[in-house]
């Protein structure tokens, strides 16, 4: 039998009994931001495919949405900092081991660049708007026509921040639940069923909906295949992450995890969105909107419990 | 030049006199704390065998707090010291974190704390306050390149183990045992 104990007392506030530095405002981040970065994703496809006409919801309506969540998302990551009057500094270095420092600054490209989506496709959600001034009109016919090479960089960079979400948490090998390169694809699937999700919600056209169910049910396929994988490779490992697993396994995360995520968040809207290609009448916002709690749930989850989890000491 | 510290858990009593030192040397926030003593007891009575550590921050040669910060505020100074620049800090835990000692704590002013060996008594010729005040002098600090610094004496002489190796931060704290 061994008993550790501290005994001078230690108790330093979010660190003891365990750590819990991070809390709501990191998931929800990590959820707002690979939502956007699978919604910019699809449209920056559809565009550089040429189907703009086809996934209009896509390219043209969907990512109105995206400033409003990047923004949300940033305010919940500026609430986050202790020292939050030096969030700038973020911006003053790059550093490339950091994963945080690539997140500052792929957001600080991708937020342009989703309000001027937004902007140029502003007449498909107010037919009359009016840019009134003439340097701003003249601006917007620039950047409309530069829309494929703006989808190019918006593609790529959503890619970047999908992973960005995952590979946050996996670059810390002092929590072996999070110790894991899974995560990055992980979050990167979730990510891209969450904006095929919001695409599903907006979309009134049943070819378009049709065409992104199967999206949606292809990503989660793929999602259910690399938590089969991560658990696989955590099992496989050291103790410390037979551990880390053993909390999803049996452990104190065991239900939230797989009732949430797994079966409320992937299982059924698979099931129910072949219910819905098999012409059965669903209603739409049903598996969106558990596709989306799920992903939500993933982030907070895999956030909190990887906390919990150790090394030996 | 390296700067590490070997602590004797042979000769540890575990008084906890390391830690009030630290506190008060480097008017660390009450509630807080930069170093800890754990008392680990293995066996079932009465066949018990007991360790003490006074534990900090590792001053890791491969500090995953350094190379996880965003702007660069965990740094490694001269003898392998890490040290945190506050003005650079944003408060974001990535280092908190990081660390497998959990070694750091969020200070109330915002900004990340941890051990900084006393960098500002070590740089003046003086001791950490931890080893300054040990009553039983067990711990030991200097320079590993210099082959007759206290540290380097002793870690020729004595079996010593250093804590979670296998994270491969390559910690430079050394218990004898």
């Amino acid at each position: 039998m061994r008993e550790e104990i501290i005994v001078s007392g230690r108790n330093n506030n979010l660190i003891d009994p365990h750590l819990h530095i991070w809390h709501w405002q990191i998931p929800l981040y990590l959820f707002l931001g690979g939502l956007a970065a699978g919604i910019l994703f699809f449209a920056a496809y559809f565009t550089i495919m040429r189907k703009e006409n086809k996934y209009r919801t896509a390219v043209r309506i969907a990512p109105h949405i995206v400033p409003w969540i990047l923004v949300i998302g940033l305010l919940s990551l500026l609430l986050d900092l202790k020292h939050q009057l030096y969030f700038w500094r973020l911006y003053t270095t790059i550093r490339l081991e950091s994963p945080m420092s690539w997140g500052a600054w792929v957001l600080m490209l991708v937020t342009p660049l989703s309000f001027i989506w937004s902007a140029i496709h502003i007449k498909e959600i107010f037919p009359n708007w009016d840019w009134k001034y003439k340097i701003l009109i003249e601006l917007e016919a620039f950047l409309s026509k530069q829309k494929i090479i703006l989808a190019w960089i918006m593609g790529l960079s959503s890619i970047v921040l999908g992973v960005y979400t995952g590979i946050l948490f996996s670059a810390f090998n002092a929590r072996p639940l999070w110790n894991t390169s899974i995560l990055g694809p992980l979050f990167l699937a979730s990510g891209l069923s969450a904006g095929a999700a919001v695409v599903l919600l907006l979309s009134k056209k049943h070819k378009e909906r049709t065409v992104f169910a199967r999206i949606d049910i292809g990503i989660i396929v793929v999602e259910l295949f690399l938590i089969v994988h991560m658990f696989m490779g955590f099992l496989a490992s050291t103790q410390v992450q037979i551990d880390a697993a053993e909390l999803f396994l049996g452990g104190p995360w065991t239900a939230p995890f797989w009732i949430f995520v797994v079966i409320l968040g992937m299982i059924i809207p698979i099931f129910l969105e072949v219910l819905e290609l098999r012409k059965f009448k669903v209603p739409v916002v049903i598996p969106a909107t558990l596709v989306l709690f799920g992903s939500l749930m993933l982030r907070f989850i895999i956030s909190f419990a990887g906390q919990e989890s150790r090394w030996l000491y | 030049m390296r700067y590490a510290m070997a602590i004797d858990t042979k000769k540890c009593v575990g008084c906890s006199d390391c830690v009030v030192a630290c506190q008060t040397e480097n008017n660390v926030p009450i509630g807080y704390c930069r170093d800890w003593v754990v008392e680990v007891t293995d066996g079932t009575y009465p066949q018990l065998e007991i360790e003490i550590r006074s534990e900090r921050c590792n001053q890791c040669d491969n500090a995953p707090c350094v190379r996880c910060c965003p702007t660069g505020a965990s740094h490694v100074t001269d003898g392998g010291i890490v040290l945190v620049t506050q003005i650079k800090c944003i408060g974001c835990g990535a280092c908190i974190t990081s660390c497998p000692y959990d070694a750091r704590y969020p200070h109330p002013d915002g900004y990340v704390d941890k051990c900084t060996f006393c960098i500002h008594r070590v740089k003046k010729g003086q001791q950490p306050a931890c080893v300054a005040a040990c009553p039983t002098k067990c711990m030991y600090f200097g320079d590993l390149d210099n082959p007759n610094s206290p540290v380097s004496e002793i870690l020729k002489v004595r079996k010593y183990k250093t804590l979670i190796p296998e994270a491969g931060t390559d910690p430079q704290l050394y218990f004898l045992i």
